[in-house]
């Protein structure tokens, strides 16, 4: 699955490449939605899990990336498993059409939410047509 | 004795080969086995574990997004329903959609507990997206200390 794809411009560029020196840690790539409104993006990620503590969100070299520590609830020994809960990672590259500075984000649920807005230039405009 | 059949023979190796490459290749990475993905196809969801200490088990299951009050739990002596929905996020045109990996949908799974519990008292938390139900075992199914009497 291609990792860094917001459907962007900056698709048929090779993004350096973080995969292959990170640590031996074991990771889940979290599933998300992505959809597009009028003011920017909107990212959701399956977290379950993941409390606000142990949640990594941030924005480098123009990279997404986001990150959580999962760790089960449940007290006892287990008997049965159809699960782990590992570390979720994944990262998204962004490109200059986004604001940075104002990328928000929600966890609720063990739902990430991310708000990532349009810069304003990118923004669509209605431009007048003068009558001479 | 068995007559021969080379043909079994080769399914019993294809079988073999088979499963010591279990695991390996694309389609079968590692996360297969660690999915919690709700997925698109049917399959059982949500996925749950099962735990247990000396009084109680311990249901935990994943469900991201379920909004607590959507779900259902109904109980017998020996068997837990779980019941919901999982939102999707009210009316996004699907063109608007760049990537749509969490799917949405209602929900039933039934667990078949392996002993008799306590069905008054049992307990359920939603917590990071998690659902955890404490189910006290039953009387009858607690360990019991016997004394050996020395004549």
């Amino acid at each position: 699955m291609a990792e860094r794809t917001v459907a962007t411009r900056a698709q048929d560029r090779t993004p350096a490449s973080r995969e292959e020196t990170r640590s031996q840690e074991r990771y889940i790539t979290p599933p998300v939605d992505i959809h597009e409104t009028a003011d920017g993006l909107v990212v959701k990620a399956d977290l379950p899990g993941v409390s606000k503590e142990g949640l990594d969100v941030r924005v480098e070299n123009n990279l997404l990336t986001i990150r959580g520590k999962a760790a089960h609830a449940a007290p006892g020994d287990p008997i049965y498993r159809e699960y782990e809960l590992v570390n979720f990672s994944r990262q998204f590259e962004l490109n200059e059409r986004v604001d940075q500075s104002k990328i928000s984000a929600d966890l609720k649920h063990g739902v990430l939410s991310l708000d990532l807005p349009k810069a304003e230039e990118a923004k669509p405009r209605k431009i007048d047509v003068k009558v001479s | 004795m068995a007559e021969w059949n080379p043909f079994a023979d080769m399914e019993a190796l294809r079988r073999e080969i088979d499963r010591a490459f279990e695991g390996f290749g694309p389609g079968q990475a590692p996360s297969r086995r660690v999915a919690f993905l709700p997925g698109r196809e049917p399959r059982k969801y949500p996925l749950i574990n099962l735990l247990e200490d000396k009084d109680n088990f311990y249901v935990e299951a994943l469900t991201p997004g379920v909004d607590p009050q959507s779900m259902n739990l109904t109980v017998t002596p020996n068997r837990l329903t779980l019941s919901g929905e999982k939102s999707n996020a009210g009316d996004i045109k699907p063109e608007a959609f760049h990537r749509n990996e969490r799917a949405s949908g209602k929900f039933v799974r039934t667990i078949d507990l392996p002993v008799e519990i306590d069905e008054a008292q049992i307990q359920a938390e939603y917590k990071n997206g998690l659902l955890i139900v404490t189910l006290p075992k039953g009387e009858k199914a607690k360990p019991k200390q016997i004394s050996v009497k020395v004549a």
